[in-house]
């Protein structure tokens, strides 16, 4: 099934979501109406950290127009020393991150929420809740929270006896650390710091539900998983799972961002309490303000080298930021930091702080940027300290199969060198570099590699075959970037029809089985391997009713080119039976054809990225500009190699924004300055090149079609490939991001 | 939620009438990419809207000849792209007003707007500064004329008397030897705001400086004509030492905030730059006439 | 509250609306004639989602009052495609995965149109300048501005 000269799998197909999407038509979450509906608002903390004495909303109640009120008080408690866990999230965290219930923890956080006939009434009742603060002090940075007499945002949190803002920790340990570093010729620590952006989807988050009269509800918004936004919701709302549909939208951009809610369990109350349909969009602002960015870090790596560049001793140091509530994704630096490299010696240790900034959500590759920014800045420091070709040094101390992750398990197939070579013999690599075309300007290359574990998990796939032989194809997971298109690919292949005659839908909660979240690189490696399942049990279906038709026996009946045959000249001489002939004939052969798989998939072998680019330093002014990137990753087999493609282009730009503009930036009361695309910056069409990505396919074989998985490990290399580049042009490291202009003025005046 | 009026004269005189009844409720709406912003951001709350676009000076482009022109103030900046001469004798002034947002901002907005928002990062108002721009202005006691750099109050804040309106900018006639040039920098390439923005318009003789003013902008609260910057290069042949005697006075005149947008030592340096790369650019258009 | 009567042209077809002086076209677009293929990301003329054309002028909706549109003709996505038929662009689009999310395409096509309407052959450069105010996240702009390139060669040869 995983041959090159495949039709379909590999090929360039047209997505089955296309045309909708090119004429405006299709339907994203703020798109949806429905009769009667009105409108929802949250009223948000104006401070940072406060205590919330009291809410009074009665005069918002009388306002005319208004409809409905909600504050925390009208959901299911969740009493902070009972942990329930859905999925990564705990629903202590979630319940008060949605509505804030002791306290206000960010600028931002939601305190209340209106539902009135238009959003003009509902803004204007929000003005009228009166909530009587205690304003407390705050902390933004990590670096303050964790002073010793900072500002505690949760009395319950304990860190080493002691109330902290460090609300857990992660250790990872192989061997013994200072022995690894007392044996190296060349050790090298730095601290680095980095900033918490935005995942940055164009989309506001935004829903609609109806709660009718008999208690069930429909949810239109748009997440990266429907059955997550029904758990959620039910458990925040106390209203049965089979009681409510949530139908996903098209999803405008995720990126993690929209793997947990905001809205739907809100929405569902002011629509109960009001007896209408609720309509919720939130404002750029609002987005900015209150939805998860990924955490900022602070980190301290430190590593230890022989002579020859073989690696023995690392350990690592990393604070993440979790915003105002606790879980920030330290299994991202802690376990992915190291994991590519065969270390002898490792300590790696993460701590998961909390202040008062809006509560973290996950953001391709969660937490991996992080840690490779710093220990791929480090390695380069150590080959350059050495005199070692940093992608040789690379090669040199990849792991193997075999071998023993940090995080636990044994690696199978391991495909790390090859992302190495395939930048090392890339023209790229190799190319002249002018560092000085003009006075005033110098370039740099620089060279970062990256691990991600990938992901498997649930996934249910229906395939049914229409009456007059075509094939509908159901998935459970929203689709933020082609994996429709992906999916058809395989069905048509499998099938051994035209593409064209496969029609790819995403199913809502309540018509398709349970399917995990579209995140973590998981969807295409999962979907495609239960849809081959699928695909599987239907054509045996198929084959059984041409053996029925022939009277012959079903094992004597092979599937090709979209056509039941006698598998050999003993099975009889007939006809070929096609998809059209068997599907006319179904209903006298035994009833309609089709089946659902569901499957909690396993095998989803890690992810390695290295890439290479090139950048040019204004000096006067201190802007790094990215003049060429060339990007090598092992996805195991391209489904679609456009949108394989199209998510290593995007992962690496949003990389780009990360390492050199994106960063929040905050007031003296810790309020969000820049809440809006135009002063947080985000790369636009002219600031970034052409992104050559260098997909490779060694086929996972544990997969039916071999894949790995693609989205997350494109987001990793960039930081610290950028800031390796800027000291190849500069001869200055650089340790803090965004590596923005006022920053690499003031560094390099530091430097001299 | 009051009620907004929204009105769209034809006439100035209207107009004019109308910004005098409203007594300060009123916004004048040119391209609107500020006003609805703040609209939006609840910054501005008008009582009513005049939109001055249907008044036919508001939007005329006129080619006075000998490189002069007069521009309706709420002539949007793709409009003047479009000119087949304005471009040829301002590429200072045309490149400033299309620095501003992007090209569907250009398509709106307006150096009269981008004047009267009163921003001190405002892109148009320094070269239109160092062009020696001249604004027309109609208020309830009649028209007036006075030079750009005589708007700006301070951030949000103009000299316009209630009631008035700014109609028009005239542009001087071009000697011989004329060239102008405006940069700004910003930390991305497009669709930030002006850290600091510089204008520069010489003119020369044989290579030597004959005329030469400086405008400024992001780096006070109004935006500056740095006549120390401009006396250094007068009677100068651009040498470094005359370059950087004006990107001194550049430096010197720079009373700047730190900001999210940038911090006070990194524009004041970053002023100085400037001026001597946009004094070049601006010198070879000179050259080039 | 009173509200304004406006005629105009959207997509080719006379339309008529009553609106708020304060509404934005994207505000009436998007709510009461049911033209949700313009896209609001940011309501602050950031994003570009939300591009239009006004008398053949690219502009963002979101930073034009409603009441600007009486006597002008306004052009969204919804009329790019004529008679079924996709416009090139929205074609090549399909055909290079020039999207993933899809939430800034009708925009970035609005966009793209109006670059190939005033310039038929841009440089890269030109177009990346001209698509600078069309926020995309999901795919780094590599594919789009490759499709822009290629439609406006297709539509040179086609010319020719």
């Amino acid at each position: 099934m995983n041959d090159m000269s495949n039709k379909w799998i590999g090929a360039r197909t047209i997505r089955p979501d296309g045309a909708d999407k090119v004429t405006g038509r299709a339907q994203y979450s703020a798109d949806f109406a429905m009769p009667g509906m009105i409108w929802g608002k949250v009223l948000r903390s104006p401070h940072a950290h406060a205590v919330i004495k009291s809410i009074d909303t009665s005069k918002a109640e009388a306002l005319p127009g208004v409809k409905a009120v909600v504050t925390a008080k009208d959901f299911v408690p969740f009493p902070v020393d009972k942990p329930v866990a859905l999925g990564i999230q705990d629903m202590r965290w979630m319940a008060r991150n949605i509505l804030a219930h002791e306290k206000a923890l960010f600028h931002g956080h939601p305190i209340a929420a209106v539902a009135a006939i238009s959003e003009e009434v509902a803004a204007e009742a929000c003005k009228l809740i009166a909530v009587d603060y205690e304003v407390l002090p705050h902390a933004i940075e990590i670096e303050d929270a964790i002073k010793p007499d900072a500002p505690i945002l949760h009395d319950f949190l304990k860190h080493e006896g002691k109330p902290s803002n460090i609300a857990g920790t992660m250790v990872l340990k192989t061997g013994d650390v200072e022995k690894g570093f007392a044996e190296a010729d060349v050790v090298v620590e730095h601290t680095f710091t980095s900033r918490p952006v935005h995942q940055g989807y164009i989309e506001p988050h935004a829903c609609t539900v109806s709660y009718a009269a008999d208690g069930r509800v429909t949810i239109w918004s748009s997440s990266q998983g429907q059955f997550m936004v029904r758990a959620m919701t039910s458990l925040l709302t106390g209203i049965p799972q089979s009681n409510i549909r949530a139908i996903p939208a098209e999803i405008g951009g995720g990126f993690g961002g929209k793997t947990i809610i905001y809205l739907e369990p809100v929405a569902v109350l002011l629509s109960k309490k009001s007896g209408r349909p609720v309509k919720m969009v939130m404002t750029r602002d609002e987005v900015m303000r209150a939805t998860g960015p990924a955490p900022g870090s602070l980190m301290t790596v430190k590593i230890g080298a022989k002579k020859d560049g073989t690696l023995v001793a690392a350990k690592g140091e990393f604070y993440l930021q979790a915003g105002g509530l606790p879980g920030s994704p330290l299994r991202g630096p802690v376990g992915c930091s190291f994991a590519a490299y065969a270390i002898p010696n490792i300590l790696s240790t993460g701590y998961d702080v909390v202040s008062n900034r809006s509560k973290v959500a996950a953001y391709r590759a969660p937490g991996a940027p992080h840690g490779a920014f710093a220990t791929e800045s480090v390695l380069d420091e150590i080959a350059h300290k050495l005199g070692l070709d940093p992608l040789e040094m690379r090669i040199k101390n990849s792991v193997k199969p075999g071998d023993k992750a940090i995080y636990g398990p044994v690696f199978g197939d391991v495909t790390f060198v090859e992302t190495v070579d395939a930048i090392r013999k890339h023209p790229h690599y190799t190319a002249p570099l002018d560092r000085n075309p003009r006075p005033g300007v110098k370039r740099g290359r620089g060279v970062a590699s990256g691990f991600w574990y990938n992901a498997g998990g649930e996934s249910s796939v229906q395939v049914n075959i229409t009456e007059d032989g075509n094939v509908v194809v159901t998935t459970g997971h929203p689709d933020v970037g082609g994996s429709r298109a992906s999916i058809a690919n395989v069905v048509a292949e499998l099938l051994g029809i035209d593409h064209s005659r496969v029609s790819v839908i995403i199913g809502d909660t309540q018509t398709i089985g349970f399917s995990n979240l579209t995140g973590g690189s998981r969807v295409t490696f999962a979907s495609a391997m239960v849809a081959t399942a699928s695909v599987e049990k239907v054509v045996g279906q198929l084959k059984d009713r041409a053996a029925k038709i022939w009277n012959i026996d079903a094992e004597a009946i092979k599937w090709e080119d979209g056509m039941a045959l006698p598998a050999g000249d003993n099975a009889g001489k007939f006809p070929p039976l096609s998809l059209k002939e068997l599907a006319a004939k179904a209903n006298e052969m035994g009833g309609p054809i089709g089946t659902q798989v569901q499957l909690n998939t396993t095998g989803a072998d890690p992810g390695f990225a290295t890439h290479c680019v090139d950048v040019e330093v204004d000096v006067d002014l201190g802007i790094v500009r990215v003049l060429r990137y060339t990007a090598a990753q092992d996805v195991g087999r391209a489904l679609h190699p456009s949108y394989v493609e199209g998510q290593i282009q995007g992962g690496v730009v949003q990389g780009i924004g990360w390492a050199l503009s994106e960063e929040y930036l905050y007031d003296k009361n810790g309020r969000v300055d820049n809440a809006g695309f135009l002063d947080y910056r985000m790369p636009v069409c002219s600031d970034v090149p052409m992104i050559e990505a260098l997909v490779i396919e060694i086929p996972n074989s544990k997969h039916p079609q071999g894949v790995r998985g693609v989205g997350e490990a494109p987001i990793v290399p960039p930081l610290a490939a950028i800031a390796n580049a800027v000291n190849d042009a500069l001869g200055v490291r650089f340790f803090d991001l965004p590596m923005s202009p006022p920053r690499v003025t003031a560094r390099l005046d530091e430097a001299g | 939620m009051t009620e907004i009026r929204y009105l769209a004269p034809s006439t100035l005189d209207e107009a004019v009438k109308a910004f005098a009844a409203a007594s300060g409720a009123a916004s004048i709406l040119a391209g609107g990419t500020d006003l609805l912003v703040q609209m939006r951001a609840g910054v501005r709350q008008p009582g009513t809207i005049i939109d001055i676009k249907k008044i036919a000076d508001m939007t005329a482009i006129e080619d006075l000849g000998g490189g002069a022109f007069r521009i309706g103030a709420a002539v949007s900046g793709a409009t003047l792209a479009e000119h087949p001469t304005f471009g040829k004798a301002w590429p200072g002034v045309l490149e400033a007003i299309n620095l501003i947002g992007s090209k569907q901002v250009q398509g709106r907005a307006s150096p009269g707007g981008n004047l009267c928002n009163a921003s001190p990062a405002g892109d148009s108002v320094p070269a239109m500064v160092a062009a020696g721009a001249v604004v027309t202005i109609q208020g309830p006691n009649g028209r007036r004329e006075v030079p750009v750099e005589a708007i700006p109050a301070g951030p949000g804040r103009t000299t316009l008397t209630p009631g008035e309106i700014v109609v028009s900018f005239t542009f001087p006639k071009r000697p011989k030897g004329s060239g102008d040039a405006y940069l700004r920098m910003i930390p991305r390439t497009e669709m930030d705001i002006a850290v600091v923005g510089l204008g520069v318009n010489l003119v020369m003789e044989g290579g030597v400086v004959k005329e030469a003013r400086v405008g400024l902008g992001a780096v006070a609260p109004t935006v500056l004509l740095v006549e120390d910057a401009a006396k250094a290069l007068i009677g100068s042949r651009l040498e470094d030492a005359a370059l950087e005697k004006a990107a001194e006075a550049c430096r010197a005149a720079c009373k700047p905030i730190n900001d999210k947008r940038g911090t006070i030592a990194y524009r004041t340096k970053v002023a100085g730059v400037l001026l001597k790369r946009v004094a070049a650019i601006a010198a070879q258009r000179a050259g080039g006439n | 509250m009173s509200k304004l009567h406006v005629t105009t042209t959207i997509n080719g077809e006379p339309v008529e609306y009553l609106c708020d002086a304060s509404a934005s076209m994207l505000d009436i677009l998007r709510g009461p004639l049911g033209l949700t293929g313009t896209k609001e990301g940011c309501g602050s003329g950031d994003c570009g989602a939300c591009s239009i054309t006004v008398d053949g002028r690219l502009v963002c909706a979101c930073l034009m009052l409603a009441a600007e549109a009486e006597g002008k003709a306004i052009g969204t996505i919804e009329g790019m495609a004529e008679h079924g038929v996709l416009h090139p662009l929205q074609q090549k689009f399909l055909e290079m995965a020039a999207l993933q999310c899809g939430i800034c395409t009708p925009g970035v096509l609005m966009a793209s149109k109006a670059l190939l309407e005033r310039n038929p052959d841009p440089t890269e450069e030109e177009v990346r300048f001209w698509l600078a105010g069309n926020l995309c996240r999901c795919t780094g702009y590599d594919k789009i501005v490759r499709a822009v390139m290629e439609t406006a060669a297709d539509m040179r040869e086609t010319v020719r």
